[in-house]
């Protein structure tokens, strides 16, 4: 089963002290090593901060877009783990070692791979009868 | 309903349904890997008993009958789905496919089931309510109607939470099983802490409708000895005992004109002298046992109370000694509030309402209403009738349990005369 773990963390690694960084860095280079070794890791990004982003909406055909992210919160995301396990409980032990968790937090969303979803993103085979 | 005569077999399913419902369920969950599934397939079960059992007479093993019965109905109704829908002979194939050992409804087999059924009810990613409630309906068996009707709540609110909670089961897949040696004390603290929630919301009755409240407590105490039974550690056996000393006293608890009475006021012959018996025995078991925890501890101090003749005669020195045990292992103003009622009744009102008002001026206790009628009972003996009065109008303040706040306006009316 997959799972997305979404980092929020309100410190943002670009206002880091520049050793404090490299730890940081190490830490996630370690940690991202150590999930592929075990082939729990199935994708990984860093996201750059909310203020550059854009918000894309389209209404009546017409495409509008503002700047800065869709919702305005205190804690943004700032990077994400795909990750492949047996279970939540798996899950969850492998999102409590992202570094960014004990500064922030990681919010843990199973990914949806039903037949309906793989079907119609074209994904998979599992609609095509046997 | 053409043959309501006493019918021996018909008796039989009832007491099987009674004793081992929750065991066959249990079973079926982890066999079918679905809650709804498992529990469709367990009420089947229990109607082609009802049907065959008269006939051909009842099996050997009725509950293993109950389990492969129920597993070849629900093979049977994913067959028919996976006529509309291919994606459910992959399932129905997985459940055919387990190997034989794994479907055996030994007695050892099923207690690890219904043990799996506790911690998955009461897994800690699931909101407390919702595993107050699963586990309520899973494992005790109660109708959504008996748990909405004891939290004063409709209907339709648990059964919302039931059905969130097993979504979220079964879509983020939270396993069933019984955590490893490491994760399990974490795990157990969640799965007494849902015991102890349905204990207090039965014995502390917030308000009406008191004896559906008792059931919580029974209903509580049956979990704790199901527990103890399964799991032995010591803080399920401290739990266990906590929550039958509690009980003890209950009858004592209140008087006859529904009114609060208070541990040092209350007439000891109505308490349940059996129960403290079979407490106390627990509370030696736990604390001889290694890695007890604080519900041992809370335990062995209730033990104390029910085994003094009077609140004088009570071991207050000992009970302020297993404070101290319990403070360096868990720290807490409300522990420290505990340690220093007791301290009072073991070295004078005096010395208690030092350490009373220290912890107030430390803050952490403005808001909790028993340290305010804490202090106001400990002026009230030393006859500081002002201080005592504002103390008790403060907790007033803070009291919104009924029963309680008439406790503290006879207090005050007695003061003021």
């Amino acid at each position: 089963m997959k799972y997305l773990c979404l980092i929020c963390a309100e410190t943002w690694m670009e206002k880091m002290p520049e050793d404090e960084r490299g730890r940081h860095f190490d830490e996630y280079r370690e940690f991202t090593d150590d999930i592929r070794r075990t082939g729990n890791l199935v994708a990984v990004n860093r996201l750059q901060p909310p203020d550059r982003a854009t918000t894309v909406r389209v209404r009546n055909g017409k495409v509008s877009t503002t700047d800065g992210p869709y919702a305005e919160t205190k804690e943004q995301f700032g990077g994400y783990y795909v990750i492949e396990t047996r279970d939540l409980n798996e899950a969850l032990r492998i999102a409590s070692r992202i570094p960014g968790a004990r500064y922030g937090s990681v919010e843990v969303r199973p990914i949806a791979e039903d037949a309906q979803t793989l079907g119609s993103l074209g994904l998979g085979t599992a609609t095509t009868p046997r | 309903m053409t043959e309501y005569v006493a019918n021996p077999a018909h008796d039989i399913v009832e007491s099987v349904y009674r004793a081992d419902s929750r065991r066959v369920l249990a079973t079926l969950i982890r066999l079918l890997r679905d809650f709804d599934l498992a529990e469709e397939a367990m009420h089947e079960a229990f109607a082609a008993a009802v049907e065959q059992w008269p006939r051909e007479g009842v099996p050997n093993n009725p509950r293993a009958w109950l389990v492969s019965t129920g597993r070849f109905k629900a093979i049977d109704r994913i067959r028919r789905r996976a006529r509309f829908d291919v994606s459910f002979e992959e399932i129905a194939e997985q459940i055919e496919d387990l190997p034989a050992d794994e479907r055996e409804a030994d007695h050892e087999g099923v207690d690890d089931d219904r043990l799996r059924l506790v911690f998955t009810c009461c897994h800690p990613v699931l909101i407390p309510d919702a595993q107050v409630a699963l586990t309520l309906r899973e494992v005790c068996g109660l109708t959504t109607e008996e748990i909405a009707r004891a939290y004063l709540v409709t209907p339709s609110t648990i059964a919302q939470r039931i059905v969130r909670a097993k979504s979220k089961i079964r879509e983020a897949r939270i396993p069933y099983e019984v955590p490893g040696r490491t994760q399990l004390a974490d795990r157990l603290e969640s799965v007494l802490r849902v015991i102890y929630l349905v204990f207090n919301e039965g014995y502390l009755a917030s308000s009406g409708g008191t004896l559906t409240r008792h059931d919580l407590s029974a209903e509580a105490i049956r979990l704790g000895r199901l527990l103890v039974e399964l799991l032995p550690e010591p803080d399920v056996v401290g739990l266990l005992a906590l929550m039958l000393l509690h009980d003890a006293r209950r009858a004592a608890r209140t008087s006859e004109s529904g009114e609060l009475v208070l541990l040092d006021q209350q007439d000891r012959q109505l308490w349940n002298r059996d129960e403290i018996a079979d407490a106390s025995k627990l509370v030696e078991r736990a604390l001889s046992s290694h890695g007890f925890g604080a519900y041992t501890l809370q335990a062995a101090i209730a033990a104390l109370h029910a085994e003094a003749p009077s609140a004088e005669a009570t071991d207050w020195a000992q009970i302020v000694a297993l404070y101290d045990v319990m403070l360096r292992s868990d720290p807490s103003p409300v522990v420290e509030l505990n340690r220093a009622v007791a301290l009072a009744m073991r070295d004078g009102p005096a010395v208690g309402l030092a350490v009373v008002d220290q912890l107030l001026d430390g803050g952490g206790l403005e808001d909790y209403r028993l340290a305010h009628a804490a202090r106001a009972d400990l002026c009230r003996r030393l006859g500081l009738a002002s201080e005592a009065q504002a103390s008790y109008r403060r907790a007033l303040n803070l009291t919104q349990q009924a029963m309680e706040r008439r406790f503290i306006e006879r207090r005050l009316a007695e003061l003021e005369k």
